[in-house]
C-alpha cells in the first residue's frame, strides 16, 4: 500500500484525497501537457479527471480558460488510450455549457460513432447529442437512425436515450425517427426496449389513440424489462384516468395481471397505480392491498417503505381495506427504519379503533425525536385528525403534543403543532385550559415570531374568557419584557382584551400598558397609548368596537381610499363607511390531511377575488360613480353544463346599484359571436340603466358582458327580485380549422335560466370575534323580534346551515357547529348591510317536530331589521 | 404529496452522489435542472441528507420531498434520489447497480483512497448507468464490460524513472520509520 503515498498526500497531512488541494490554475497549468508530443495517456488521462473532479466539486471555469482546455483537450483524441478517450467525451459532456465552439469537435465524434470501436460507439452518440442543435441535427440524422436500429444495444439505447433528451429541442426532427423507434422496441435487450418504450411514448403522448394502440401491442407482444412493464402501467393508468375508462377495460385487466409478475419492482407498480386510482372500490383495492401485506414482511427495507407508504394512502380513504393489515403493521411499528415505523403507526392511528389510540401514542413517543421533520409532520397531522375522529382522546393528544412542542424542530414542525393544539381548543371547550397552558409554556421560548403572534392573539381572544384570567397576565407581560416588536405589539393587544373584559384586572392592566407606553419601538408605543385611552372611558361599546371587533375593511381597498382622498383634498372628513370590506376569512378546516405537503413555494399575500373584480369594473367606464363595490357573489350558472354556449353570472353589488357579470364561453368551434349581451326582465321595481356588450366571443375564449341595475329607492325593503335573461347576439359562421369567419353573419338569442337576487346579496360577512361585545355595541334601539316554525327541516344542523346560507351572513362563537344530542342551539350571525349598516342576528332554535325558531335582530338602522325579518318570513 | 399519479417519463433520477464519512462531495450530479440549481443549495441539501442517514444503515428515507436510497461502505456513503412519487424499488435498482460496478471494478475495496485513485473509472461508470436522469443500464456485469476500466493495481509500470526513485525512497523511508 505504501507506494501509493505520493510526496502530496504527505503534505496534506490527512493522506485521504488526493484531490483535496487542487488549485484551478494549477491543473489549468498542467493542462498544457496535452499538446505535447507524443501524448503521454497516463498523465493527459490525470489531469482530465481532476478537470472533471474540480468540475464536479463547483469551481467556476471562466469561459476563456474552459475554451483553451476544452481546445487542447480535441488533441487527445490522436490517442488511441481507451479510458483516456471515454473521459474525452465526459469532459466534451461537461464543459458543453461553459466553453465556446464546442462543436468542433463534430466531426470526431461522428467518426467514433460512426466506426469500428464499439466501445466508443455508444458514449461518442451521447456526447455528440449533447453538443447537437436542432440546425446541425439535420446533419447527423442518418447517422442516428441507423444508431437506433444498431444490433449492438448500448450503441441502440445511447441513440434512443439521446433522442429522447433532443425531444424537448427538436421534437419535429426526433418525430421522423419513429418507425426506427419502433423496430427497436422489438430488440432482445431489455434496456433497448424499456428506452424505445420511452421515447415512443413522448413523440405519441399528445395523440391518445396512438398511445392506446402502442400500449395493446406490447400488452400482447409482452416484454421483458421490467422497467419497461413499470412505464407501460403509468401509460395505461394515466390513459385510464383520461378516458374515465371502467375497471372492466383492458387497461385495468393488463395493470391487474402486473400484481403477479415475477418482479418486484413491477408488482408494487401495479399494486401502487390501483391504489392511486380514482373511484376505485373495495373489491379492487383487495389483491393491491394483499400484495402490499407480503411486502410487509420483507427484509429489504425499501420495499416495507414502499409497501407501508402506499398503505398509508389506501388508509386515508379506504380504511376498512387497510384492517386486514393491521398484524403487519404491528410489526413494523419497532422497525428499525424510523420513517417505516412512523407511517405504520400513523397508518394505524387512521384504521385502528379507539382503544389502541394509548398504546400507539406511547410507542411513537419512544422515538419521535429520532424522526425526520417531514415525518414529524405527518404525525401531528394524523393526531389532529384523530381529535376529530374521537374527541374524547384529547388529553393523551395534548400531552403528546406538548412534549413533541419542547422538542427541536424547524418551523414548519412547530407550526403543524400549534395549529393542532388551536383546532382542539377550538373543538373540545373541556380541553381549552390545559391547551392555553401549554401554549404559554411554549412562547416562554419560542423564536418564531410569526407563531409567537399567533398564540398572544388566541390567549387574547379565549383568555379572558377561562375562569382566572389573571394567570396567563403575567405570561403576556413577560413577552412585552423580552421579544422583538412584532412579539411586543401583539401582546399589547391581548393584555387590553384583558383589561376590556375583566374589570377586576382592569387596573392592574391599566398600570402595564402605562410601562408599555415608554416602548422603544413605535408601533408598540402607539397601540399602548391607543389602548390606554380606550380603557379609561370604561365604556363597554367602545371596547367592543375597538378591541375586541378590529376594522373588518379590506386592507388594500383601505389603502386605495385614503390615497383617493390624500389626492383630492377636500373639507369632509374620511368615511370608513366608503371603504371596501374584507370578504370573510375562510375559517372552514381542511380536513383532507396531504402528509407530507411540500409547500416550498412561499404563501404570497394574494389580492382577495373581490380586490380584482373592483380593479377590473373601475376600467369600465359605464360604471364610474357608483362608491366602492360592497360585494361579489360566487358565480351562478345560468346553462346546463354541456350546452352550445355556457353562460355564469356574478352579482356585484354596489350602495345603490347592481352590475351582474356574465362570463360567457362559446364552445362551438364553426361560430364567432359577437356583440354579445345578455337582456334582463326584471320581475320587481328594479330598473335596468345599461348594457355593456362583449365585442367578440371566439370558440372557447371566455369574455364578460355586464348589465347595470338601479336598485329601487323609494322602497328599500324590495330586496329580492327575479330577472329572466336573454342572450342575444350576432352570428358569424367560421371554418372550424382556421378560424376565419363569414363576412355575413345574423342576429340570434339564447334563452338562459332565471337569476335570482336574494337578500344575501345585500349583506357582506363580517367576522365579529367577540359577538357578545358587539351586540351591547349596536344596542337595542332598534331591536325586533319574531318567532317562526320551521315545518320542513328535521335536524338542527340542517336549520343552521340553511339560515346561515339564507342569509349570507357570518357565523360567529363557532356557533355555526350545533353539539350533539341537544335538543336546542343559539346561532349568532354577524354581517354588514348594503350601505354599511352593522347588523347582528341572534336565533334561538329549538327541535321538537320541526324546529322552531326565535329571531332576534339588531341593526344601526330600522330599515334593515325590517328587511331581514320580512325575507326570514 | 399530491396523489396525482406521476407522469410516465423515464427520467427517473433526480441526481446521485457519493459522501465520504465527513459528508464531503466526491462525486455527485443532479439531472434535473429545476432541483437546487445552484452550488449552494445542493451543497445545503448533501449536508442535509448527510446529516440524516450516517448515523443509522436504513437504506431509504423521505427528506425535503424527495426520496433517497442509500448505501454505505466504510469510509463511503452511496445516495440515489428520485422524486417522492417514483417507484423505490427502481431507485434501489440503479443504487445496487452502482455500488456493485463500483465494487467490482475496484475489486471489493469500496473505500474512499481506492476511489479516489480511480476516480476516473468511477466517473464512467456513473455515466454509464444513468445518462440525464434515465436509467441506462441497471446490470452492473453489463457497465463493466462497457466502461472496460482496469483498476490500477502496478501503477509502477508507466511511471518515469524519477518516479520509481521517489516512491523507492519513500518505501525505505517508510520501512525504517516502521
Amino acid at each position: 500500500m505504501i507506494k501509493k503515498f505520493d510526496k502530496k498526500d504527505e503534505e496534506s497531512g490527512s493522506g485521504s484525497n488526493p484531490f483535496q488541494h487542487l488549485e484551478k490554475s494549477a491543473v489549468l497549468q498542467e493542462a498544457r501537457i496535452f499538446n505535447e508530443t507524443p501524448i503521454n495517456p497516463r498523465r493527459c488521462l490525470h489531469i482530465l479527471t481532476k478537470i472533471i473532479y474540480l468540475l464536479n466539486q463547483g469551481e467556476h471555469f471562466g469561459t476563456t480558460e474552459a475554451t483553451e482546455a476544452f481546445f487542447a483537450m480535441t488533441r487527445l483524441f490522436q490517442s488511441n488510450d481507451q479510458t483516456l478517450r471515454r473521459m474525452c467525451y465526459l469532459t466534451i459532456k461537461e464543459m458543453a455549457n461553459i466553453s465556446e465552439d464546442v462543436i468542433i469537435v463534430t466531426s470526431s465524434l461522428t467518426k467514433d460513432m460512426t466506426g469500428k470501436e464499439d466501445v466508443y460507439r455508444g458514449p461518442a452518440i451521447r456526447a455528440l447529442c449533447r453538443i447537437t442543435d436542432t440546425t446541425m441535427l439535420q446533419a447527423i440524422e442518418r447517422y442516428m437512425k441507423q444508431a437506433i436500429v444498431d444490433k449492438v444495444p448500448s450503441v441502440s439505447s445511447s441513440a434512443l436515450v439521446s433522442s429522447l433528451h433532443m425531444v424537448k429541442m427538436s421534437f419535429d426532427v426526433v418525430k421522423r425517427w419513429v418507425n426506427e423507434a419502433q423496430e427497436a422496441a422489438s430488440s432482445d435487450n431489455i434496456m433497448v426496449q424499456y428506452h424505445a418504450l420511452g421515447l415512443l411514448y413522448h413523440l405519441r403522448k399528445n395523440d391518445r389513440l396512438a398511445v392506446t394502440k402502442m400500449l395493446n401491442k406490447f400488452t400482447k407482444s409482452g416484454l421483458k424489462s421490467p422497467f419497461a412493464y413499470c412505464m407501460m402501467i403509468r401509460i395505461a393508468s394515466k390513459l385510464l384516468e383520461e378516458t374515465e375508462g371502467g375497471h372492466d377495460s383492458p387497461l385495468f385487466d393488463f395493470i391487474e395481471s402486473c400484481l403477479r409478475n415475477k418482479h418486484e419492482m413491477v408488482v408494487y407498480e401495479a399494486a401502487s397505480a390501483i391504489v392511486h386510482m380514482p373511484k376505485c372500490t373495495a373489491r379492487e383495492l383487495a389483491p393491491a392491498v394483499s400484495v402490499l401485506q407480503l411486502f410487509c414482511s420483507s427484509p429489504k427495507a425499501a420495499l416495507r417503505y414502499a409497501a407501508v407508504r402506499t398503505l398509508n394512502k389506501v388508509a386515508m380513504k379506504h380504511p376498512s381495506a387497510v384492517t386486514a393489515c393491521n398484524l403487519d403493521l404491528e410489526n413494523l411499528i419497532t422497525d428499525s427504519n424510523r420513517s417505516i415505523a412512523t407511517l405504520a403507526i400513523t397508518t394505524l392511528l387512521k384504521t385502528g379503533s379507539e382503544s389502541s389510540v394509548d398504546r400507539l401514542m406511547k410507542q411513537i413517543s419512544s422515538f419521535v425525536s429520532e424522526i425526520s421533520d417531514e415525518f414529524k409532520v405527518v404525525v401531528v397531522q394524523a393526531i389532529s385528525a384523530l381529535c376529530q375522529k374521537y374527541p374524547r382522546k384529547h388529553s393523551v393528544m395534548m400531552n403528546f403534543l406538548s412534549n413533541m412542542l419542547r422538542d427541536d424542530g424547524g418551523f414548519e414542525y412547530k407550526r403543524a403543532i400549534v395549529d393542532c393544539i388551536i383546532s382542539i381548543i377550538e373543538e373540545n371547550p373541556e380541553s381549552k385550559e390545559t391547551g392555553l397552558a401549554h401554549l404559554c409554556e411554549f412562547i416562554e421560548d419560542c423564536e418564531h415570531t410569526v407563531l409567537a403572534t399567533k398564540i398572544l392573539h388566541m390567549l387574547g381572544k379565549e383568555g379572558p374568557r377561562t375562569p382566572t384570567p389573571s394567570k396567563y397576565i403575567r405570561f403576556i407581560f413577560n413577552r412585552v419584557v423580552l421579544e422583538s416588536e412584532a412579539v411586543r405589539a401583539a401582546a399589547v393587544s391581548a393584555l387590553a382584551k384583558f383589561g376590556a373584559q375583566n374589570d377586576d384586572l382592569l387596573p392592574s392592566v391599566l398600570v402595564l400598558m402605562q410601562r408599555c407606553m415608554m416602548d422603544s419601538d413605535d408601533e408598540v408605543r402607539d397601540r399602548a397609548t391607543f389602548y390606554m385611552n380606550v380603557l379609561q372611558q370604561k365604556q363597554k361599546a367602545l371596547n367592543a368596537a375597538y378591541i375586541f371587533n378590529g376594522l373588518s375593511v379590506s386592507v388594500p381597498g383601505l389603502e386605495k381610499s385614503l390615497h383617493q382622498y390624500t389626492l383630492e383634498p377636500s373639507e369632509k372628513p374620511f368615511d370608513m363607511k366608503t371603504v371596501p370590506l374584507a370578504t370573510a376569512p375562510i375559517t372552514e378546516q381542511k380536513t383532507e390531511i396531504a402528509p407530507m405537503a411540500t409547500s416550498k413555494l412561499p404563501e404570497k399575500l394574494a389580492p382577495s377575488r373581490q380586490d380584482i373584480y373592483q380593479e377590473q369594473l373601475a376600467a369600465i367606464p359605464e360604471f364610474q360613480g357608483l362608491g366602492p363595490l360592497f360585494k361579489s357573489s360566487e358565480p351562478v350558472q345560468l346553462t346546463e353544463a354541456e350546452t352550445e354556449y355556457v353562460v355564469r353570472c356574478i352579482k356585484h353589488t354596489f350602495a345603490n346599484h347592481m352590475i351582474f357579470q356574465f362570463d360567457c364561453t362559446n364552445t362551438l368551434n364553426d361560430q364567432l359571436l359577437q356583440r354579445v349581451l345578455v337582456q334582463m326582465e326584471p320581475s320587481e321595481s328594479y330598473e335596468v340603466l345599461h348594457y355593456v356588450p362583449a365585442p367578440s366571443l371566439p370558440y372557447s375564449q371566455p369574455s364578460s358582458c355586464y348589465s347595470l341595475v338601479r336598485l329601487p329607492e323609494d322602497d328599500p325593503t324590495a330586496v329580492s327580485c327575479t330577472f329572466s335573461c336573454t342572450m342575444k347576439y350576432l352570428v358569424r359562421d367560421c371554418d372550424p380549422n382556421t378560424g376565419e369567419p363569414d363576412d355575413d353573419g345574423y342576429n340570434d338569442e339564447y334563452v338562459l335560466e332565471d337569476l335570482e337576487v336574494t337578500v344575501a346579496d345585500h349583506i357582506q360577512k363580517v367576522l365579529k370575534p367577540n359577538f357578545g361585545a358587539a351586540w351591547e355595541e349596536i344596542g337595542d334601539e332598534f331591536e325586533k323580534e319574531e318567532t317562526f316554525a320551521l315545518a320542513t327541516v328535521r335536524t338542527l344542523d340542517e336549520a343552521v346551515n340553511n339560515i346561515i346560507s339564507f342569509l349570507g351572513m357570518q357565523p360567529c362563537e363557532r356557533s355555526d357547529k350545533v353539539p350533539e344530542n341537544k335538543n336546542s342551539h343559539v346561532l349568532f350571525l354577524a354581517g354588514v348591510f348594503r350601505g354599511g349598516h352593522d347588523v347582528l342576528v341572534r336565533a334561538r332554535l329549538a327541535l321538537a317536530d320541526g324546529v322552531t325558531m326565535q329571531v332576534t335582530v339588531r341593526s344601526t338602522d330600522e330599515n334593515v331589521v325590517d328587511v331581514i325579518l320580512a325575507s326570514v318570513g | 404529496m399530491d396523489s396525482a399519479a406521476l407522469e410516465p417519463s423515464l427520467y427517473t433520477v433526480k441526481a446521485v452522489f457519493i459522501l465520504d464519512n465527513d459528508g464531503n462531495r466526491l462525486l455527485s450530479k443532479y439531472y434535473d435542472p429545476e432541483l437546487y440549481p445552484s452550488m449552494k443549495e445542493q451543497k445545503n441539501f448533501e449536508t442535509n441528507v448527510f446529516n440524516k442517514t450516517h448515523k443509522a444503515d436504513n437504506e431509504i428515507a423521505f427528506l425535503e420531498g424527495m426520496t433517497i436510497v442509500y448505501k454505505s461502505s466504510i469510509d463511503l456513503f452511496f445516495y440515489v434520489v428520485g422524486s417522492a412519487q417514483e417507484n423505490e424499488l427502481m431507485l434501489m435498482a440503479v443504487l445496487n447497480c452502482l455500488f456493485e460496478s463500483l465494487s467490482q471494478m475496484l475489486r471489493k475495496n469500496v473505500e474512499k483512497r481506492t476511489l479516489l485513485d480511480n476516480m476516473d473509472g468511477v466517473f464512467l461508470v456513473v455515466d454509464e448507468i444513468i445518462d440525464g436522469g434515465v436509467i441506462l443500464e441497471s446490470d452492473p456485469q453489463q457497465v463493466i464490460e462497457k466502461v472496460n476500466y482496469r483498476a490500477d493495481d502496478n501503477p509502477l509500470s508507466e511511471q518515469s524513472v524519477a518516479q520509481v526513485l521517489q516512491s523507492a525512497k519513500e518505501q525505505i523511508k517508510w520501512s525504517i520509520l516502521k
